[in-house]
């Protein structure tokens, strides 16, 4: 591509609003589950394995770093289900109001970070690591 | 032209629901189908991981072992990784401008993906058919 092509306006141009916030978090929690399937593949390998790979896999699972990867993991996985669905329902043709997209918006954010409370609060009040 | 000449349909007939990629809305529809089912698959998977979040090598194996555990989550795997790839390839085909480069990971991230979903099948199946 040429360098001397006109760029349109790019993101530092604009005035934050929630809806642009959903639609970059939606691309970028997608690569980052991208990058997560590699646990899961990571996880059943080890688990066919033996038991010395699985006790390997889930000790590095609930190191801090682990942890910390997996809550991301975690909220990026809700994220995108959530705002997944969001964007099935507006991909039916529902909730372009603008007032129904922001908060449409709102509620994919909020829902995800509840559900990943949810699910961490479970994981460690059930004990141990994850 | 001359090359066509056999080919006796309208040019039009060719392009029509094509579109610039030349795929039509395939690429568009399967990532909603994919997602559609990972809605169910990815709540069925999360449910399970979390069932299994504090047990041993030994309960993690049995409930991957069960038939209907083993076969949902070869259909979850397959579906993610499928996912991944139709949402990678947007991501790469938007940012990377080089055509040299855009080919090798669109490419590599076919490969990839097909690979993994190899290798957790085969892990899958091994852990069902207790082998």
């Amino acid at each position: 591509m040429a360098d001397t092509r006109p760029l349109s306006p790019h993101l530092q141009i604009y005035k934050w609003q929630v809806q642009m916030v959903t639609s970059i978090l939606h691309r970028a929690t997608g690569i980052a589950l991208a990058v997560g399937t590699l646990i899961v593949l990571w996880g059943l390998i080890a688990l066919a394995s033996g038991e010395d790979a699985f006790n390997q896999f889930k000790i590095c699972m609930g190191s801090p770093i682990g942890m910390i990867l997996m809550i991301g993991w975690t909220w990026s996985f809700f994220y995108h289900l959530c705002n997944g669905i969001r964007h099935l329902v507006q991909d039916a043709g529902a909730g372009y109001g603008i007032a129904q997209f922001v908060r449409s918006s709102w509620a994919s954010i909020l829902a995800s970070i509840v559900l990943t409370l949810i699910v961490w609060g479970y994981v460690l009040s059930a004990g141990g690591a994850a | 032209m001359s090359a066509k000449t056999k080919d006796l349909r309208h040019p039009l007939k060719r392009a029509r629901g094509l579109g610039s990629a030349q795929f039509g809305v395939s690429h568009w529809w399967t990532q909603r189908v994919t997602a559609v089912a990972l809605i169910v698959l990815g709540l069925w998977f999360a449910i399970l991981v979390l069932g299994l979040a504090h047990s041993d090598f030994a309960t993690a194996r049995a409930a991957v072992a069960k038939p209907w555990n083993a076969v949902l989550l070869i259909a979850f795997i397959v579906c993610m990784f499928w996912h991944a790839v139709l949402g990678l390839q947007v991501v790469i085909e938007d940012y990377v401008h080089t055509r040299w480069k855009e080919v090798f990971l669109l490419v590599a991230i076919k490969f990839l993906a097909v690979l993994s979903v190899l290798f957790c099948t085969l892990a899958v199946l091994r852990i069902a058919l207790g082998a």
